[in-house]
């Protein structure tokens, strides 16, 4: 065996070591998402059953007054963004799990900057929820919903900016937590009220004043409208079905163009991963 | 920065609410020594590691590791100090080359190193076969070897080590101490480690006892020793009841038969031997001495045996815990 120790001398910290520290956080994310296949099957379950099962029965209901369109194309990019917000949780959850297992003390006491290793965390997990996404992505065909590429460039860059908010949110919340089932409990608490209120499941027009209100306040409506709206654009529909189905979000009665609504969520997300961040530094 | 001290404590206190952990101490270390901090559960020694490696705080004092400031130099302290905790720090569910390659580039290892230096600590303790394997398939003693490859991963100065042993089996423990061993040989590092096991205390060059927050005394097991006094002997002869006689008459020693022996006790056993065998006028067919344990140094410091000490403590929060009921 060789004799000769090889001694390392680690250099002092500057930008090139956080990015590093980042790539290699990422890159655990993926290795992770990628050796469990449990989790990638089970977070498809929910979005494929509200989207085939759901999807299939309401659109019965309603198929004489949507006329010329599948009701499950209208839920498709809200399923989409159903799919990221699930994987993106998930990921951020691995947070707590890491503090039960010890892990997150090895990432701590490391000569890095919290805020290179928070913003490891949600990339990876932003990535990681995309490529989940892109599933979903690959069974538009099957709801009516046509694969041209600039449509799926779109949506693609449109779910990973969810996606990344959403796990800066999730980080943000696992910052502090200190077992899986609190966590678990409070992102079910957060995550169902707004999904139902983002127009990811029935359509936002023509709703009682108060739930209008709670439409516009929720973040995720601001990332469900732009999907909807690309994938409306791609569609032949009656103008009187589009006003009903895709009818945008309004403030004070004007149409929150989708440059603005992007620009929402990804300063959301910024502002969510600062606290994060704050939150992590302050946690030591 | 060469011959400067691995570690150099100054009064370091820290206090949780009403309750002194460490109450002040001094100690320094210099390079490549293994020091130990033996002391029962509860007394300061995950504390003062904890100071020393930058994750709490002192409420006073001082403390430098590698030439750097534990509170001002935060970061250069990090970079040159390894540290392996009493609970596994492991991702089970990477491989373990997975969980070494994750440190490398979270210390910034240089990268045209990465490679060979993960292969030199995994084969330093004999994992490198195991590489591929997921480190949940990895039983506490290997779980415990990665640990200390990985923090010697970035060579660094100084390698804490927080109850190396804690919860494994014997043989496994001694394994260990053997992997500890070699890489003293192979590595410029000093050690840092906290043990209550009187036998692992052995083990290092020199020792702290710690007890309720303070340090008792510090030296090498053998001064310690021989500061407890006596040496136990044991002699096999023809006829013990002459024996017992002969050495109370030559040397005024008083002396009864134990385990089947002669037994007394001289303060060096080993140069009183010679004489001994020069001025019993006897055979004598078997001798052994034996120098006191550090148990009989603990007890001597402490007044009480580590055992009790621990028993005590445990007692202790035991009715803490109830008084909060």
């Amino acid at each position: 065996m060789a004799a000769e120790a090889i001694g390392v001398r680690v250099p002092a910290r500057g930008a090139g070591h956080d990015l590093r520290a980042v790539k290699v956080v990422l890159h655990r994310e993926i290795l992770r998402f990628v050796n469990d296949r449990t989790r990638m099957v089970s977070s498809l379950v929910q979005p494929v059953l509200w989207l085939f099962v759901m999807g299939a029965g309401l659109g019965s209901l309603v198929r004489g007054s949507i006329p010329g369109i599948d009701f499950r194309t209208f839920m498709y990019p809200g399923m989409i963004s159903m799919t990221v917000i699930m994987t993106g949780m998930f990921s951020a959850g691995s947070i707590v799990w890491d503090r039960e297992f010890g892990f997150l003390r090895e990432m701590l006491v490391a000569p890095v900057s919290r805020g290179a290793i928070v913003v490891g965390k949600c990339l990876g997990g932003a990535l990681v929820a995309t490529a989940q996404g892109v599933i979903i992505l690959a069974m538009g065909g099957l709801v009516g919903v046509p694969y041209a590429p600039g449509l799926m460039l779109t949506l693609l860059a449109e779910m990973f900016l969810a996606a990344f908010t959403v796990t800066a949110f999730g980080v943000m919340l696992a910052a502090r937590m200190k077992n899986m089932q609190s966590f678990f409990g409070l992102m079910q608490m957060a995550i169902m009220p707004m999904m139902f209120l983002s127009g990811a499941m029935f359509p936002l027009a023509n709703l009682p004043s108060w739930l209008h209100v709670l439409t516009v306040v929720n973040p995720m409506t601001y990332a469900v409208d732009p999907m909807r709206q690309a994938v409306f654009s791609h569609l032949d529909v009656p103008e009187r079905v589009n006003a009903l189905l895709n009818p945008g979000v309004r403030w004070a009665g004007l149409q929150v163009p989708v440059p603005l609504e992007l620009g929402l969520v990804a300063a959301l997300g910024v502002l969510l991963l600062g606290v994060g961040i704050a939150e992590f530094r302050r946690a030591e | 920065m060469a011959g400067e001290t691995a570690v150099s404590v100054r009064g370091l206190r820290k206090t949780y609410g009403k309750v002194e952990a460490v109450k002040g101490i001094d100690f320094e270390v210099p390079p490549g020594e293994v020091f130990g901090f033996l002391g029962p559960n509860g007394a300061g020694k995950t504390t003062t590691i904890s100071m020393l490696c930058t994750l709490v705080g002192p409420t006073g004092g001082s403390a430098t590791v590698a030439g750097h400031d534990v509170v001002r130099e935060r970061d250069e302290v990090r970079r040159n100090i390894g540290l392996v905790f009493q609970d596994p720090t492991l991702d089970g569910y990477l491989s373990a080359e997975q969980n070494l390659r994750f440190h490398a580039e979270l210390y910034g290892v240089p990268k045209g190193l990465v490679g060979d230096r993960i292969r030199q600590v995994m084969e330093m303790v004999a994992l490198w076969d195991r590489r591929d394997a997921k480190v949940m398939t990895f039983s506490g003693g290997m779980k415990r070897r990665l640990e200390i490859a990985r923090g010697l991963l970035h060579s660094p100065r100084v390698l804490f080590l927080d109850e190396p042993t804690v919860g494994l089996d014997p043989q496994t423990r001694s394994a260990i101490w053997g992997y500890i061993n070699r890489l003293r040989r192979l590595e410029d590092i000093t050690i840092f480690m906290t043990t209550h096991y009187m036998d692992e205390a052995e083990y290092c060059d020199r020792i702290a006892i710690i007890d309720h927050g303070e340090i008792v005394v510090i030296d090498s097991p053998e001064a310690l020793k021989a500061g407890v006094g006596k040496d136990r002997v044991q002699i096999q002869t023809g006829d013990d009841g002459a024996a017992i006689e002969a050495l109370r008459e030559r040397f005024g020693l008083e002396a009864a038969v134990h385990e089947g022996a002669v037994t007394f006790a001289v303060p060096s056993g080993e140069e009183f031997v010679p004489r001994l065998f020069a001025e019993l006028g006897m055979p004598i067919t078997s001798v052994s001495v034996s120098r006191p344990s550090l148990d009989d140094v603990f007890m001597s410091y402490t007044g009480s045996t580590i055992r009790d000490a621990e028993a005590g403590a445990d007692n202790l929060s035991f009715m803490r815990a109830m008084a909060r009921r």
